[in-house]
């Protein structure tokens, strides 16, 4: 009896990053090493390969873009919301790439595996998006972790780095294996993992059983921690601000999108029929986010950490849209993470310009006066965080704005108000790194060349927030197609 | 009948067997027990026709697993008399947390009823063991149906591996390396001097 082949066409991009990573590999690993000038040429060598590997499967990702192909007896499934946020992290990804080589290489980290494991962590993410069963999703969990802890202490020699791996992957673990005990719970009660079939279990309407519930509390607690919402935030901190800077830069936007796009992907998909199950525990994690992000990132003196408060309450902001739980909905939320991985990339690019004397500085009180040393960085800093904050006509303005129309078309006033208010907590601390941006006197000048491809991504990501509002339609229709793909009918 | 003696005589042994793994104190009996707990749960394998899981079992478990058990244990010298101390002054708090989870585990299974639905299994579906081999039907399920979970967990591997060379692996400057080739390449006039050494002078 012959086996069918089974449909590779789906999985293109996928196939092609896992066969580029090993042929990266094998590549860097022949390539002359050992001295240091080696080093950092195989390191340069294999990130402008990976950046060009991710930037084709981009390109393979939208020759997709059509209609819903599933593949590999139903466990992986391309649609165009597939598609949609996979271009996101892709994109995530590359730039995290492009703003790493110039701070690997002074930091004395430059070893060609670092851009082989982001592209690897890139692979996972595609996979956990594309899931179509509780297994795949949880391989391409795992993937993506593993790879994220290892890049968090990959600068082995700094014990903030090494702890932040080991902490991340701790907690990680403990995640992991909630998610599973969820998993196994729902395939107990049902028989099935794969989530075409759950959705029809769920969908005929036969009461709720416990154990569902169980099992469903139990994923979401998995996925929330992944995404970093309260009260499963505790590691994001310390990570953020142990793991060398660009690392978390990419942690805070590919993965974050990645895992947020699954979140979407389990709830909206195989438990939609239950919405009203767990739609109040979404609402008290979105609130919750949104409250602690604000309030929390006020006393923080270290601007890492105070972007990891500030990524805990964008995913706050982001999960309102989940909470609505239908198209405009998600609709919202796409618009929301495609505005907020720009925004985020811009910032930690300017994050990754404050140097003195070849040392990275992390004060808040750094910028101070940046105005009058460097004003066009200071600009850049002045639009990403007013974006951030949400002021219009920048671009994070109208993230926001979707998200909490949504949720004032589908009755959620307390989740919007909530939401508006804590905003304006939030908009305290992102306006005073404004004020001392202008309106203080500068210490001590910060390095003067912003290195060029700090200085492209910079410029690159600001246009994009500064002129969203004159053509939105790329992303607002992506969007919309992409929610669409999730509610059929 | 002696079928039904067979099962019991096994399953009573790795019973045994596994309470002794945890109660001997030495941590060299226990890896022992260990190994035969694993061999009795083959055999039990083997009752139920699945003969391809018990030696798998055997050879993975048994092989590699415990050996490499054995290997830690006679390794590393960890004190499991100190690692057990401290045991009957958290027992209370442990227990209640235990007492907890069995609570909610039988306020679940209480609420046991499967969907109408979920009647067919929702995997694969099962050969009849009549027609096929389980080693046959065990490689349709990994590498027909599951092909891509079984492709996938192998980079999930490799990136542990890539993680473990970059997390641990250190060039040690000075390490003298064998280099076939330099030493094939060796001709006697480069290797060996001749000098005419003065009598009663040395060089």
């Amino acid at each position: 009896m012959m086996a069918e082949v089974p449909n590779l066409v789906p999985a293109l991009p996928e196939l092609f990053l896992a066969l580029s990573i090993m042929a990266l590999l094998m590549f860097g690993v022949f390539q002359k090493g050992g001295l240091a000038e080696e080093d950092v040429k195989t390191s340069r060598l294999i990130s402008y390969l990976g950046i060009l590997v991710l930037v084709l499967a981009g390109l393979l990702e939208t020759t997709l873009a059509g209609g819903r192909l599933v593949t590999f007896s139903n466990m992986f499934v391309s649609d165009p919301f597939a598609v949609f946020c996979k271009v996101l992290v892709l994109i995530g990804s590359s730039l995290a790439i492009v703003i790493s080589q110039g701070f690997i290489e002074r930091q004395h980290m430059a070893r060609f595996e670092y851009p082989i494991l982001i592209v690897f962590a890139t692979l996972g993410m595609m996979l956990m998006i594309s899931a179509n069963d509780l297994i795949s999703l949880y391989l391409g969990l795992e993937m993506q972790s593993l790879s994220l802890y290892v890049i968090a202490a990959f600068q082995r020699d700094d014990t903030r780095s090494t702890e932040a791996g080991l902490k991340y992957f701790v907690l990680g673990a403990v995640a992991s294996g909630m998610l599973l005990y969820g998993s196994s719970l729902i395939y107990g009660f049902t028989g099935t993992t794969n989530f075409d079939k759950l959705t029809t279990v769920f969908h005929a309407g036969s009461g709720v059983n416990v154990g569902v519930i169980f099992g469903i509390v139990f994923i979401l607690a998995g996925l929330a921690f992944k995404v970093s919402a309260v009260p499963f935030h505790m590691w994001t901190p310390d990570v953020y601000e142990g793991a060398p800077t660009p690392i978390t830069a990419f942690f805070s936007v590919a993965p974050k999108i990645a895992a947020l796009a699954l979140f979407i992907r389990v709830m909206v998909g195989p438990f939609g029929g239950l919405l009203a199950e767990w739609q109040q525990i979404v609402v008290f994690v979105s609130v919750a986010s949104m409250v602690l992000g604000a309030f929390a990132a006020i006393n923080q003196t270290n601007i890492k950490r105070l972007m990891a408060y500030s990524s805990i309450g964008h995913v706050g902001y982001a999960l309102i849209g989940l909470a609505v739980g239908n198209q405009a909905g998600v609709r919202g939320m796409l618009i929301y993470l495609a505005i907020y991985l720009f925004m985020n990339v811009g910032t930690f690019g300017c994050i990754l310009c404050m140097r003195r004397g070849d040392r990275m500085v992390e004060g808040i009180n750094d910028l101070a006066g940046l105005g009058k040393t460097h004003p066009m960085l200071a600009l850049a800093v002045g639009i990403f965080m007013l974006s951030m904050a949400g002021i219009p006509p920048l671009a994070g303005f109208f993230g926001k704005l979707y998200i909490f129309l949504a949720a004032i078309e589908a009755k959620l006033y307390a989740l919007a108000v909530i939401g508006v208010l804590s905003s304006v907590v939030a908009a305290f601390y992102y306006l005073r790194i404004v004020q001392l941006v202008y309106f203080s006197d500068p210490e001590e000048a910060l390095d003067r060349p912003v290195s060029r491809d700090l200085g492209l991504v910079i410029t690159a990501t600001g246009l994009i927030i500064v002129l969203f509002f004159v053509y939105p339609a790329p992303i607002l229709s992506g969007a919309a197609a992409a929610a669409a793909a999730l509610f059929p009918g | 009948m002696i079928q039904a003696l067979a099962f019991y005589m096994f399953a009573f042994v790795a019973v045994a067997s596994a309470v002794m793994v945890i109660s001997a104190k030495n941590p060299v009996h226990s890896v022992l027990f260990l190994i035969l707990a694993f061999f009795n749960s083959a055999a039990l394998f083997v009752l139920m026709g699945a003969e391809f899981l018990a030696m798998i079992l055997v050879v993975v478990y048994v092989g590699a697993v415990a050996v490499l058990f054995m290997f830690v244990v006679m390794m590393l010298d960890i004190n499991f008399v100190e690692l057990r101390q401290g045991f009957l002054q958290y027992l209370p708090l442990g227990g209640m947390i235990g007492l907890v989870l069995l609570a909610e585990l039988l306020v679940v299974i209480g609420g046991w009823a499967l969907t109408p639905q979920a009647g067919k299994p929702g995997g694969a579906p099962i050969p009849a063991p009549a027609t096929v081999t389980n080693t046959h039907a065990l490689g349709e399920l990994f590498y027909t149906h599951y092909i891509y979970l079984f492709q996938a967990a192998g980079m999930v591997l490799l990136v542990a591996m890539i993680g473990a060379i970059v997390l641990t692996h250190r060039r040690r400057a000075g390490v003298r390396r064998q280099r076939i080739a330099d030493q094939i390449a060796r001709s006697a006039k480069e290797s060996v001097e001749v000098r005419n050494v003065p009598t009663g002078k040395g060089i």
